[in-house]
């Protein structure tokens, strides 16, 4: 316990870290949040806009003030300290979507994203354990190798072919699902597929690996000499030692899944996170790339953190120092 | 399944009604303040929401009676009087008076707003003092309130196309307690107080903006559809398939429709082409070496087959262009610009002798530079911006093409250079290139939105071509009241800027594209400004 | 006869049907990708007016929008693309491997901080460290190879990929490697030629990594893949391999957005994508074989 309370602790750091590192980098790319086909009408006009948005600043004193530890004298000429801040759970507007603040976005996108991610991740274990368990279990025979090069072609399928591929099948031709949007149960299932088929693909093949391995161990070989029903060794011996890889993937999995897929969603028009995680670096939207990082920062030191956790209940042979 | 359905409930989806009227708008909107806006997509929704004294006429593209039911000009042209409707109201029932045309003119100037639009406020005297900062008294602004109704506007100059200006967004009526009360953020206001033909019901980002009538608009009984979506997406292949089940009734985004199919695309009824004010050009770094030197630019500009590219790339009906300025713009007609033999031959036999003969001149021109079948031409780069997800790339297309070309013709090696969108504009704007790419969609209907950009202190000349006789010119143009002098004075600048000096290479002008079926939607209309209020759109029963 | 346990990996290597297959078909590839861009009689970089043809014998993958033939195109692609991913998973390999054995041998502190600049980087969307380092670096390398090499300016973007693919894929290795040398280090004959007096630098090239050469490997065939289908989408985004040139992911992307129920020009999307798709399941099917090999469980 003391163990995961110090890792926990140890999150804070690092979380800053990253948040530093991507404020930093977004800053150092050519080009701001405000360039445009039309230069604005004035320079007098483009000064405004950065004062606006304090880009204007030294970087030292943007990274204040994002951090939230600036302190200037403000109109009414006191010392004071300035508003907002990552201190104070404020990330600032976005700076392309200026009527919006980065809190805001995500609010409204991160539904759609996690419900999308965890179909996604219901649907790639649903998918990959049953495959590679039974592949594992009969092992060389016709059913593993189809399993396996199922398993193994979803893998190699970029996700900007399968989704339209999907769609033009499902969706246009046998007019099954709908080809886009979002809401209802129906539309959630053509990219629920075109999200999980890929990780799916992964989980079959730590199954299988994970299953093959236990099979051959030793307690396997105790367990069926004692008598015990082929069913009942393959799944209370086998199986919860078997699963063991797919438990610690699926921590940068469903970081992964949770925060979102740009090319799911925009192929598939959802309103999710995922287009903005890569549309903001693009377009410089500077305080939206810093809340993004920072949101998949912590999902995914939280859920590698849950599946170390998870690894510690699941095997009481792995002891944490 | 349980786990699915479990899911989708606890995550509240739920779906919204479909609306009257569903939209396919583009790329995300990013603002829907009409003073501060600057994309298309974003002014499209903006201008259901905000109207100003003029109103874009759905036929025309021009400015018609909007907030302002009637006009008096001044026989000199510089002093417009405007009589504004007396049922003229916001949707929260505050009606709108002349002051507050005054004080919205007013905020959109104020630097401090930072709108970046707040040039076409040049035309208005003392806007352009206000909005490079030498002035900060806004009263200086040449508008007044005679009476509650009545607006009086002094410009500058006689300005042909100042009623067209007034419709444009960042002209618009804003509700002044609101925007004093939440400061930039007043678009956000529940309920926002809304001066168009429709109100904000939902403001959802990257997922659509809802709009339904606004019943205390001066027009609300021309209104037909109720309730308006505005779809937001940026993936060609996703909004073709949303056209085609249905989901959408209007493809509007001429960007959204897969280049590959529009040769198909065109040959079915539901599939509209329209000549709008876009021309597509390349622009030349004219303080680089080699290409000060006009020959260079004048051989480049010839060897480019612009029949090859709007038939095999862009297919839309594109018409070739040598000058920047597209035809029929404000009636005038833009002079022959170099290869303009090119670019009127209409058969394939005289567009290959018209071409054979700018090859020929071409080389002529690049031994003249000194460099005879291109030995010794130093390798440069072509920049373009690269398409985003799924884009079609058409700007990739082009450059290949033009590579082949310059290559084939005049044995020189051009290096492809594509960049994503701001890399591209911090690159153009620092003059750092040497070739790049150019395109510039005109606001109203007259030359000088196009001609404008390349005086020497333009923000959006962007190529370091300086010319004083140019500048002297339009600056004469812009005195002129006689509608066929000024004409002949643009004519004469723009034949220096495409015919002679060349810093930009034409290669036509843009054609749109939209989708909706004509036995199901009505009020749309093809024209110049590519304005399609969508208040005057409505559904066939 | 005792043969060592390499020699006994390969010889279970070679009895391994789908790797072996797997491993004659990339020999194959690959020498597809260096010959048919030579040999054809088409070129991969110049148009024809013959657009969008479909398959047949002039030209067998058909031909793009600016009449290219595809076949030309799809090798010449391959050889990028592999270049791409071999270069990429080097990259990795170089870094991951230095990274993993000096935080796992020297332990203590260092592999503290070793290890936590791996989790943050580990933690920093590889997305967002890509594009800001395309975008930002391009433009300056591009101009210093213009005054030192310019014949090498076109090949800035793929030098970019190279270093840009191998910089967000060294962290898994570097952490395989650390976990692999922590438990080598303990182990009796590392112990011993401590105490013999070998320095730090022999013992970690003479008796470590030999012993960690497997599982890098195995490690190294699954990362040409994921490099490959990274740099695809990286072309979905616009920002792959510089025209006029082409990789499989940029003819993939291309052929994607064709993907539509008015025309489809299966071709496009086809052609590459048997290809690509081939290709990364012969690098998948190898990678399997190898690690079964080299486990040290099968001795």
């Amino acid at each position: 316990m003391r163990y995961f309370l110090r890792r926990l602790a140890f999150l804070v750091p690092l979380v800053w870290v990253i948040v530093t590192l991507a404020f930093f980098l977004v800053r150092v790319a050519p080009g701001g949040p405000f360039d445009r086909e039309r230069k604005p009408a004035s320079p007098a006009v483009e000064r405004a806009l950065a004062e606006k948005y304090h880009l204007d600043e030294s970087l030292g004193s943007q990274y204040l003030r994002f951090l939230g530890l600036k302190w200037e004298t403000g109109a009414d000429g006191r010392w004071h300290r300035a508003p907002g801040g990552l201190l104070v759970g404020d990330l600032g507007l976005s700076l392309k979507y200026r009527n919006h603040t980065v809190t805001d976005i995500i609010r409204q996108g991160l539904p759609a994203s996690l419900t999308l991610g965890l179909l996604a991740f219901g649907f790639a274990m649903g998918f990959g354990i049953p495959i590679g368990f039974s592949t594992a279990v009969r092992r060389g025979s016709w059913g593993d190798w189809i399993g396996s090069l199922l398993a193994l072609v979803v893998i190699c399928v970029p996700g900007f072919v399968l989704g339209p591929v999907l769609i033009l099948v499902f969706g246009l031709q046998l007019g099954w699902f709908p080809v886009g949007l979002w809401g209802a149960p129906l539309q959630a299932v053509l990219p629920m597929a075109a999200l999980g088929l890929f990780f799916g693909g992964r989980v079959a093949r730590l199954m299988r690996e994970g299953m093959t391995q236990s099979l051959q161990s030793e307690y396997i070989r105790t367990a069926r000499a004692k008598g015990a029903s082929e069913l009942r060794v393959l799944l209370r011996h086998a199986f919860p030692t078997a699963v063991m890889p797919v438990v610690s993937y699926s921590g940068p999995m469903l970081a992964d899944l949770l925060t979102g897929s740009f090319v799911v969603e925009n192929i598939f028009q959802i309103p999710g996170i995922g287009v903005f995680m890569v549309n903001s670096s693009l377009s410089r939207d500077y305080t939206m790339v810093v809340g993004l990082v920072l949101l998949y920062a912590i999902l995914l030191l939280v859920l590698n953190l849950l599946v170390d956790l998870a690894y510690g209940l699941l095997d009481p042979r792995v002891r944490y120092e | 399944m349980i786990l699915w359905s479990g899911l989708l409930v606890l995550t509240g989806c739920r779906p919204m009604p479909r609306a009257d009227l569903v939209i396919l708008n583009g790329p995300e909107i990013e603002t829907l303040d009409p003073h501060v806006l600057t994309g298309q997509a974003d002014g499209r929704v903006s201008g259901a929401l905000f109207e100003g004294l003029t109103r874009f006429d759905p036929v025309s593209g021009r400015g018609v009676p909007g907030l302002a039911e009637r006009w008096d000009v001044s026989p000199d042209g510089r002093l417009y009087t405007f009589h504004l409707r007396t049922n003229a109201a916001f949707s929260t029932g505050e009606p709108i008076r002349a002051e507050d045309f005054v004080w919205s003119w007013r905020h959109a100037v104020d630097p401090t707003t930072a709108a970046d639009y707040s040039g076409f406020f040049f035309y208005v005297k003392g806007g352009k003092e206000l909005v490079t900062g030498t002035s900060t008294n806004l009263s200086s602004l040449g508008i007044r309130a005679l009476d509650p109704h009545t607006v009086e506007v002094e410009l500058v100059n006689p300005t042909p196309f100042f009623v067209d200006l007034c419709a444009m967004r960042i002209m618009a009526v804003v509700p002044r307690w609101t925007v004093e009360r939440l400061g930039d953020q007043w678009v956000r206001a529940d309920p926002l107080p809304c001066s168009g033909a429709f109100e904000l019901v939902a403001w959802l980002p990257n997922n659509r903006v809802r709009v339904r009538r606004n019943p205390r608009y001066w027009d609300a009984a021309s209104v037909r559809p109720q309730v308006v979506d505005f779809l937001s997406s940026d993936s060609p292949s996703t909004a073709l398939n949303l056209y085609l089940t249905g989901e959408v009734d209007v493809l509007i985004e001429k960007n959204l429709i897969p280049l590959e199919l529009n040769d198909v695309l065109l040959k079915r009824p539901d599939f509209h082409t329209f000549s709008y004010l876009g021309t597509y050009f390349m622009r030349f770094n004219v303080t680089r070496k080699p290409f000060d030197d006009v020959r260079v630019r004048r051989a480049m500009s010839l060897v480019l087959d612009k029949w090859r590219i709007v038939e095999r790339i862009t297919k839309l009906g594109e018409k070739p262009a040598s000058a920047v300025t597209p035809p029929g713009t404000g009636g005038y007609s833009p002079p022959p610009g170099l290869g303009h033999n090119l670019c009127v031959a209409t058969n394939a036999t005289d567009r290959a002798a018209a071409l054979a003969a700018n090859i020929a001149e071409a080389k002529r021109l690049l031994a003249e530079a000194g460099y005879p079948e291109g030995r010794g031409f130093p390798t440069f780069t072509y920049m373009f911006n690269a398409g985003g997800g799924g884009g079609s790339r058409t700007h990739e297309k082009i450059a290949v093409e033009f590579q082949a070309m310059l290559k084939e013709h005049l044995g020189i090696h051009m290096e492809l250079r594509p960049v994503e969108w701001k890399t591209y504009l911090s690159e153009m704007s620092r003059l750092n290139y040497d070739v790049i790419r150019g395109s510039w969609v005109g606001d109203y209907q007259d030359p000088t939105t196009f001609l404008d950009c390349f005086l020497a202190d333009s923000g959006n000349n962007r190529t370091g071509w300086k010319n004083a006789r140019y500048d002297a010119l339009l600056e004469r143009a812009a005195g002129t009241a006689d509608p066929a002098a000024r004409a002949a004075l643009l004519q004469e600048a723009e034949t220096l800027l495409c015919r002679d000096e060349v810093p930009i290479l034409p290669v036509f002008t843009y054609t749109g594209l939209y989708a909706y079926d004509p036995n199901r939607v009505g009020g749309i209309h093809p024209n110049l400004t590519d304005e399609h209020p969508a208040s005057a759109m409505f559904l066939k029963r | 006869m005792t043969a060592s346990p390499n020699q006994r990996a390969w010889k279970r290597l070679c009895k391994n049907r789908p790797a072996m297959v797997s491993a004659l078909f990339l020999a194959l590839i690959v020498v597809a990708a260096c010959l048919v861009p030579v040999v054809s009689p088409h070129d991969a970089m110049h148009g024809s007016d013959a657009q969008f043809s479909p398959p047949g014998w002039q030209h067998w993958f058909g031909t793009d929008v600016h009449g290219r033939d595809l076949f030309t195109r799809v090798f010449a692609g391959t050889r990028v693309s592999l270049l791409v991913g071999a270069v990429g998973a080097a990259v990795s390999l170089v870094i991951g491997v230095c990274w993993g054995m000096v935080a796992g041998y020297v332990g203590g502190r260092l592999d503290g901080l070793m290890m936590r600049i791996v989790d943050v980087l580990y933690a920093l969307p590889s997305i967002v460290f890509v594009i800001v380092l395309i975008t930002t670096l391009e433009g300056l390398v591009k101009r210093w190879l213009g005054t030192v090499a310019p014949g090498f300016v076109p090949m800035a973007r793929m030098l970019f990929l190279f270093v840009g693919l191998g910089a967000v894929s060294w962290l898994t290795m570097a952490r395989i490697v650390r976990g692999q040398v922590l438990a080598l280090r303990s182990r009796p004959f590392v112990l011993a030629s401590q105490s013999l007096g070998a320095g730090h630098v022999r013992i970690l090239f003479r008796h470590i990594l030999p012993n960690v050469v497997g599982i890098v490997i195995v490690y190294l065939t699954l990362t040409v893949p994921a490099i490959i289908l990274y740099e695809s989408f990286l072309s979905y985004l616009g920002l792959g391999i510089q025209p006029p040139a082409a990789s499989l992911g940029t003819l993939l992307a291309e052929g994607a957005s064709q993907i539509n129920p008015i025309r489809v020009l299966w071709w496009l999307i086809a052609c590459p994508g048997l290809v690509l798709g081939l290709t990364l399941l012969a690098l998948n099917f190898l990678g399997d074989g190898l690690r079964d090999a080299f486990d040290p469980r099968a001795d």
